[in-house]
C-alpha cells in the first residue's frame, strides 16, 4: 500500500437492524491458505462477509498482499472480530478508520535533501509496520539549507510508539529534528 | 497567617503588596542582601517603595528573618539548578524551626524533592509549591483534590516565552531568530531567553508534576528535553496544512518526564496562543481535565502563593 494512497477509512454506516459496515485493512502473505485464515475469524464472530478485494497485483514495501473487507456487524462485535484476526496471526493495516489503522503526521526538519529524503522514508517504511500515505515538503532556503517536510503515516494500531523510535534513531543518523503528534489524552 | 517572605522580585514583592488583602500579615522582606523584620508586621508600602526606587529594602540582615516570628516562609528565590540554593536551606531552616514553607521557587522541589519530604516529615510544618506549576493555574490542588493516585498523566504547554514565539511564529510565518528578538523588545522573552526555549523552565515543572504523582523519585537529569531553537518557520506552515500546530508540550507521568515540541490539533485545547499556559490532568475516573491561564508574572503567581497560605490556615 505504499505506492496506493488510502482514502481516510469511512465510519461504517448505520444501517437499520442496529448493523454497521466497516472496512478491515489487511496485509497477507503470498501463501495458498492465507484469505481463509483471514476470513473465517469475521464469520466465526458474527461478522457477515460483504465484499473482498484481493489486490493481487500489488505488494506492500514489505513484500505482502494488501486485502480490503468490507464486512457488517453489530458495533460491540467488532472489536472481537478485529482480535481474532490478530490472534489468528494476520496483520491489520486499517480497521474501521480510527480506531485501529492510525494515520498520523510528522514533521521532520534538517537537511532534509543532502541526506537522502527517499533513503530516510524507505528506512521508516522497511523498518516499522508504517506505510508513507503522502509527503510535503518545504524547502524556503533552497534545497541546500534547512527544510522541513511533513509525513503522513498509516500506522498498525498499538504500534505507534515502535514507529516513532524508528523515525528517532533514522533521524538521529542523519542530524534531523521529529516533531512528533502528541497522542494520548484528547490532545 | 503571618508570612515571611525571601525574595523580593516580582512574584515576592507582589505576594507582600496583596498579603492584606487575603487576610494575611507580612512580618518580614528580604531581598539577597537586605530585609526588612518586624514581629508586629511590615510597612509593605514603604518597604516596596524603597526598592522601587533602588535602596535597600530594609536595615536588617536577611539571616535574622529566620529568628522572627513568622507562621509560614515564601520562598520566592530565584530557582537555581542542580543543589537548588539558597532556596533549600532557607526551607530546611523553616521546618526545622517547625514552621510551614510555601514555595514559589522551583528549584528545591524539582530538584531535591525526597529530601524536602523527609525534613517535612520530621516537621511539625508543611511545605506546600502550587505556584511553581503553572502560575496562577490551580495545577496541583486539582491533583491534589482528585489524589494523585487517580491521575494518570498531566500534559501541556507552561512555558510562555516559547508559546509565544511559536503563535507568533505560525501566524506570521517568520523564522524563530527574527520573532525571539521581537518577544525580547516586548519583555516577553529575556534577554538570555536559554532556559525558556530549551525546554528547561518547562521540564522543571513537569518534573515536579511527575514527584507529586510519584512521591518523589524525579530531578531534571531524568527528564527527555528538546526545545524549539531547531523549529523553523517552515516546519509551522507544513502543520498548518494538515490543520496541526507545534507547541511545546510537556508530558509528566509514573514512568517519566518529556518535553519536546510537539504537533497538536490547531483548534485542539493545547493549542493556547501567545504566553497563554494550559495543563491537561489525565484521571482514571474523571476524564480530562483542562485548566488554561497565566503561567507567569508577579500578581498572578502570588495569588497561587497565597491560596497555600489560605490552605494552611484552614487546616
Amino acid at each position: 500500500m505504499g505506492d496506493e494512497p488510502t482514502p481516510p477509512g469511512d465510519l461504517g454506516t448505520e444501517t437499520d437492524g442496529g448493523v454497521r459496515t466497516y472496512t478491515v485493512r489487511l496485509e497477507l502473505v503470498d501463501e495458498p491458505g492465507e484469505l481463509l485464515a483471514a476470513l473465517e475469524p469475521i464469520a466465526e464472530n458474527g461478522g457477515n462477509l460483504m465484499s473482498i478485494h484481493h489486490e493481487r497485483g500489488n505488494i506492500t514495501p514489505r513484500g505482502h498482499i494488501p486485502v480490503e473487507v468490507d464486512l457488517g456487524c453489530p458495533p460491540d462485535r467488532f472489536d472481537d472480530i478485529v482480535a481474532a484476526l490478530r490472534e489468528n496471526g494476520i496483520n491489520v493495516i486499517q480497521a474501521g478508520a480510527e480506531r485501529y489503522g492510525e494515520e498520523i503526521s510528522v514533521v521532520l526538519v534538517g537537511h532534509l535533501i543532502e541526506t537522502d529524503l527517499s533513503d530516510t522514508l524507505l528506512a521508516i517504511e522497511n523498518e516499522t509496520s508504517a506505510a508513507v500515505l503522502d509527503l510535503s515538503l518545504s524547502a524556503p532556503q533552497g534545497t541546500g539549507d534547512t527544510s522541513s517536510a511533513r509525513v503522513r503515516l498509516a500506522i498498525d494500531s498499538g504500534r505507534s510508539e515502535a514507529v516513532f523510535e524508528t523515525i528517532r534513531s533514522v533521524s538521529e543518523e542523519k542530524d534531523l529534528t521529529v516533531v512528533e503528534p502528541l497522542l494520548g489524552g484528547d490532545a | 497567617m503571618r508570612l515571611a517572605i525571601l525574595g523580593a522580585g516580582d512574584v515576592g514583592r507582589s505576594v507582600a503588596d496583596l498579603a492584606g488583602e487575603y487576610g494575611h500579615e507580612v512580618v518580614a522582606l528580604a531581598d539577597s542582601t537586605n530585609a526588612v523584620i518586624d514581629d508586629d508586621g511590615i510597612d509593605v508600602e514603604g518597604a516596596l517603595q524603597r526598592k522601587r526606587s533602588g535602596e535597600p529594602v530594609g536595615v536588617d540582615d536577611p539571616d535574622d528573618v529566620f529568628e522572627g516570628e513568622y507562621d509560614v516562609l515564601v520562598e520566592a528565590t530565584p530557582t537555581t539548578l542542580g543543589d537548588a540554593e539558597p532556596g533549600f536551606t532557607h526551607v530546611e531552616r523553616a521546618l526545622e524551626a517547625d514552621r510551614h514553607v510555601v514555595l514559589a521557587n522551583k528549584g528545591p522541589v524539582a530538584e531535591r524533592y525526597d529530601e524536602l519530604r523527609a525534613l517535612e516529615d520530621e516537621s511539625a510544618g508543611s511545605i506546600r509549591f502550587e505556584a511553581t506549576v503553572g502560575g496562577a493555574i490551580p495545577v496541583l490542588s486539582t491533583i491534589e483534590d482528585e489524589t494523585p493516585q487517580a491521575v494518570t498523566a498531566v500534559r501541556g504547554v507552561l512555558n510562555g516565552t516559547a508559546n509565544f514565539i511559536l503563535t507568533r511564529m505560525a501566524a506570521e510565518g517568520l523564522d524563530y531568530d527574527h520573532v525571539l528578538a521581537e518577544a525580547q523588545d516586548l519583555g516577553v522573552a529575556e534577554a538570555d531567553p536559554t532556559f525558556d526555549v530549551d525546554g528547561t523552565d518547562a521540564a522543571l515543572k513537569f518534573v515536579i508534576l511527575a514527584n507529586v504523582l510519584s512521591d518523589g523519585g524525579f530531578a531534571l537529569e531524568d527528564a527527555d528535553v528538546e526545545g524549539i531553537q531547531n523549529i523553523p518557520g517552515s516546519a509551522l506552515n507544513l502543520a498548518a496544512e494538515d490543520g496541526r500546530t507545534i507547541r511545546l508540550i510537556g508530558e509528566a507521568t509514573r514512568e517519566g518526564v518529556r518535553v519536546a515540541p510537539r504537533l497538536v490539533p490547531q483548534n485542539g485545547p493545547l493549542a493556547v496562543t501567545g504566553t497563554r499556559n494550559i495543563v491537561q490532568i489525565e484521571t482514571r475516573h474523571a476524564g480530562s481535565l483542562h485548566s488554561s491561564g497565566r503561567g507567569a508574572g508577579g500578581p498572578e503567581t502570588a495569588t497561587a502563593v497565597l491560596s497555600d497560605v489560605s490552605r494552611l490556615a484552614d487546616r
